[in-house]
């Protein structure tokens, strides 16, 4: 357990529900336990079908990457992950999603606790229109129930975790959307782990930020892996190989490949994967 | 719940939300969404009202009238005998008369400040423009009746009588109060709408097009003819059946100057009236039901000239936005 | 083959860039003419007496139009307490919950028809509903005839202003975990508050210049009507009824009036884009 977790009440799912989580992928992920278990997901834009009977274990405390050429799905499927595609009307899903056993996807799990535990990072920093400290401790009055001082505590410690603190201390008031681009998106990293998410998935964190600010966000991630199970898309390739430990390869909708980062790149088993990765098309 | 927080040591005293809180979120997300739902359901509501109650209250006047009420021009409080002939016809002509002067001059105008002007002169005329959108329609009714009204006698209608007298249409002694008057100062109030909308229109032709005409060497106003013009003609349709709409319901302004006289005069120097102007003048006064319900009755008439217009227009504008992609 | 005359083509191109030249000229100029007009004649009729006291005989030049500038501030003001939420919140539901769907787009027309509904229209439709039922004029039926005009402007404009907000705002909300109305409320709005700020202004701007809706729905009076109930005198109202009585001091009051009308609402439309400026940068 790390320090300072915050209590957390888990939804009450009847036994006969939970499943026992699925066979491990591969070998390769030695015994390690999936967080996330997805089994036969489907999805659909009205009648488009977008990502067909995808299955894949996600390990705990690792980060893994996906990727593919554009539109091949990857956001499709981790959008799935927190049921964000709830917000539009024609976008649903089939199958399931198992976070630590429950599945996510099924009516009776709480969606807004959900989110609680699976945070999200966009592709395009998304401040609140608010100061650094209220956007921040936005998730954490959202759930909890806690005085100024652990407020204040608890927004200090994501932005130090975020290694952002050295540049706002002092500045907590300022507005989010003052701050450079590259610091937003750290922002919205702060916000989204004060409230200690199991899972943090990150939708081509860097694609909007200039290279600076991408190599600090690479470095975070590895120094939050140690407490978070992550998953990020991402359509550059380098970006994977650098931070990821294991990355599925997607295709039209498909899981093509999955296997541990070094495999992937440099002994890829489908033709497909290997294509794309040397670059021969995508 | 007391709970050791490990960061501070200290004993929490902050308590998760509790779970079953979930659902009572659940069930205010739902009455949120039907909240908002019910506030839309309202505006359905009103015009729904609206229409019923006009209907509602115009059928002792349907009764006695019947269809004659349209063509009779007859408007008689005493004798209780009301026709909505010259209302009628004052709306439609004082409009038309509006949409005449009005048009060519909102195509100049956009012309003016999508071609020609410099952009910072473009945005400050334009927003002159629109400042005049803003004016209230008493405003143009003060300025008309005591301002415009003895210029139009005095500069107007005297050329005009000498000039084109001969025709039925500018016949008559020139006294500023009548159907030319208010024509003009509708022109005036629908000028902005039209000219707004057909500066967007104009700017929404793609660049590559004008440029490609430009490069076959056209003058500007050939381009604009040749191509803009015929490019957004659906939009300013839509514009000009927009200006209708306004024009057909417009009260005050026209109160004030068109002179409340219930006959049809073929000369625009005479004054009429319309159904807005009429409703004006006589509703607050009108004692008996007849003569009440006959007035709801123009309303309805009126209301429904509007929405024909609007409708149109509609139907034109999404036309408009289909083709050029914009929705 | 004759070659068309370039030198003709140019010219008629030179005397339309002229003509167009001269009809923004001839825009400008009318624009003017109605504001000096109304500022002079204004101006001279304007005192500190037309502020404070209520109107005298007709023949008098004393006495004043407080009371219809009273009667004209509460019954807005009311109608903006009615019309503005009503039509904030019918903009939510259009531009989140309903979106494309064919409520939202029926509803969306329905509105469009609304707002082209003839200010005297609804003057009519409130006077069967709340004067005809309550047997007399009341300021209330002013209010309720200006919230009427008011509600699917703000309902247009709100909805325009929330759809701009990105979508990824919209889902970092609710991805961290709330629920929709708090993620509407708690940071939507935030985000979109300039745009409604200037919506609320424009409609209130619109309605603050209305007459025939209140003429018989509040109708007139020449006393103060602290209440709202009876009829309630406003400043439009007013100078109809003056500008048409005749007299020449009754005429000077009006011009007063709508000197005090026209900078209100335009002082109200300024500030409102002046608003919507500031957000854009």
């Amino acid at each position: 357990m790390m320090e300072g977790t915050l209590p957390r009440e888990t939804v009450l799912i009847p036994r006969a529900q939970v499943k026992e989580p699925g066979p491990p992928m591969d070998a390769h992920q030695g015994g390690r336990g999936a967080k996330l278990s997805v089994r036969g997901l489907t999805f659909f834009y009205g009648r488009n079908q977008a990502l067909f009977d995808n299955t894949i274990d996600i390990p705990e405390n690792r980060v893994t990457a996906i990727i593919g050429p554009s539109g091949c799905g990857k956001s499709t499927h981790i959008r799935a992950y927190n049921r964000i595609f709830e917000l539009y009307r024609d976008q649903r899903a089939e199958g399931e999603i198992l976070l630590d056993g429950q599945n996510v996807l099924s009516p009776e799990t709480d969606v807004l606790d959900l989110r609680r535990r699976v945070g999200m990072i966009f592709q395009r920093p998304t401040p609140f229109p608010m100061t650094v400290f209220e956007n921040v401790a936005y998730g954490l009055r959202l759930h909890y129930s806690m005085s100024r001082g652990e407020v204040a505590a608890r927004v200090e410690k994501a932005l130090r975790d975020a290694a952002l603190w050295s540049e706002v201390e002092g500045k907590l008031d300022n507005p989010g959307n003052a701050l450079s681009g590259g610091q937003q998106q750290r922002l919205c990293i702060a916000r989204a782990i004060a409230i200690e998410p199991e899972l943090l998935l990150m939708d081509e964190p860097s694609s909007a930020i200039d290279p600076v600010a991408t190599a600090k966000i690479e470095d975070l991630i590895e120094s939050l892996k140690r407490r978070y199970t992550i998953v990020i898309v991402t359509h550059n390739m380098q970006q994977a190989a650098r931070v990821s430990d294991y990355t599925a390869f997607f295709y039209q909708g498909r899981i093509v490949e999955y296997g541990t980062t070094k495999q992937i790149f440099t002994n890829p088993v489908q033709k497909q994967t290997e294509d794309y990765i040397t670059g021969r098309f995508g | 719940m007391a709970i050791i927080d490990q960061v501070s040591g200290t004993t929490a005293s902050y308590a998760p939300k509790s779970i079953e809180k979930a659902s009572v979120e659940r069930k205010l997300d739902l009455a949120f969404k039907w909240f908002t739902a019910a506030a839309a359901l309202f505006i359905a509501l009103i015009m729904a009202g609206i229409v019923a109650n006009l209907i509602r209250f115009s059928l002792p006047a349907m009764k006695a009238f019947g269809l004659k009420f349209l063509a009779d021009s007859t408007w008689n409080p005493v004798t209780e005998r009301f026709g909505a002939a010259s209302s009628i016809y004052g709306t439609l002509v004082s409009t038309a008369l509006a949409v005449v002067i009005a048009v060519p001059l909102s195509l100049a105008i956009a012309l003016f400040l999508v071609e020609l002007a410099h952009p910072a002169v473009s945005r400050v005329v334009g927003g002159a423009i629109e400042l005049l959108a803003a004016i209230p329609s008493i405003i143009f009714g003060m300025w008309g009746l005591f301002v415009f009204a003895p210029f139009v006698a005095k500069y107007i209608e005297p050329p005009l009588h000498s000039t084109l007298g001969w025709l039925p249409l500018f016949q008559g002694p020139p006294m500023g109060i009548g159907m030319i008057t208010a024509g003009m100062i509708l022109a005036l109030m629908i000028l902005p709408y039209i000219t707004a909308i057909t500066r967007d229109v104009l700017q929404m032709v793609p660049p590559v097009i004008k440029e490609s005409a430009a490069g076959i060497g056209s003058t500007k106003w050939e381009v604009t003819w040749n191509v803009s013009l015929p490019y957004g003609m659906s939009g300013i349709l839509g514009a000009i059946f927009l200006g209708l709409g306004r024009a057909v319901g417009e009260t005050m302004a026209v109160t004030f100057v068109i002179g409340n006289d219930h006959r049809i005069a073929a000369s625009l120097f005479a004054a009429g009236n319309t159904i807005a102007s009429t409703l004006a003048n006589e509703f607050a006064e009108a004692s008996e039901d007849t003569y009440r319900s006959a007035l709801i009755e123009l309303g309805l008439v009126l209301f429904l000239i509007t929405m024909v217009f609007q409708v149109v227009a509609h139907l034109w504008l999404r036309r408009v936005q289909k083709t050029s992609g914009r929705r | 083959m004759q070659p068309r005359s370039i030198a003709r083509r140019r010219a008629v191109n030179a005397v339309i860039s002229a003509i167009s030249g001269l009809a923004a000229l001839f825009g400008i100029f009318m624009m003017g003419w109605i504001l000096y007009e109304v500022i002079m004649r204004g101006a001279r009729a304007i005192n500190w007496a037309f502020f404070t006291q209520l109107p005298g005989p007709p023949v008098s030049s004393g006495g004043g139009l407080a009371n219809a500038m009273l009667g004209t501030l509460m019954m807005t003001a009311l109608g903006a307490a009615i019309g503005i939420p009503i039509g904030l919140f019918a903009g939510v539901y259009l531009a989140e919950f309903g979106r494309n769907g064919r409520w939202a787009t029926a509803i969306r027309f329905v509105g469009n028809l609304l707002m082209g509904t003839p200010s005297i229209i609804t003057g009519v439709f409130v006077y069967t509903v709340v004067v005809v039922t309550a047997g007399s004029f009341s300021g209330y039926a002013g209010a309720i005839a200006l919230a009427i005009i008011m509600l699917p402007l703000m309902a247009r404009t709100s909805e325009d202003i929330l759809a701009l907000v990105p979508n990824e705002l919209r889902e970092s909300a609710l991805a961290l975990g709330a629920p929709r109305w708090r993620a509407t409320l708690q940071v939507i709005f935030r985000a979109a508050r300039n745009g409604l700020l200037t919506g609320a202004l424009l409609a209130i701007a619109r309605v603050s210049g209305e007459t025939a809706p209140l003429l018989f729905t509040s109708l007139n009076s020449r006393l103060w009507s602290f209440t709202l109930a009876g009829p309630t005198p406003s400043l439009t109202v007013t100078t109809y009824t003056y500008a048409m009585s005749g007299y020449a001091t009754l005429e000077n009051k009006a011009w007063a009036a709508s000197l005090v009308i026209i900078l209100a609402v335009l002082s109200l439309t300024v500030t409102a884009r002046f608003v919507l400026q500031e957000r854009k940068r």
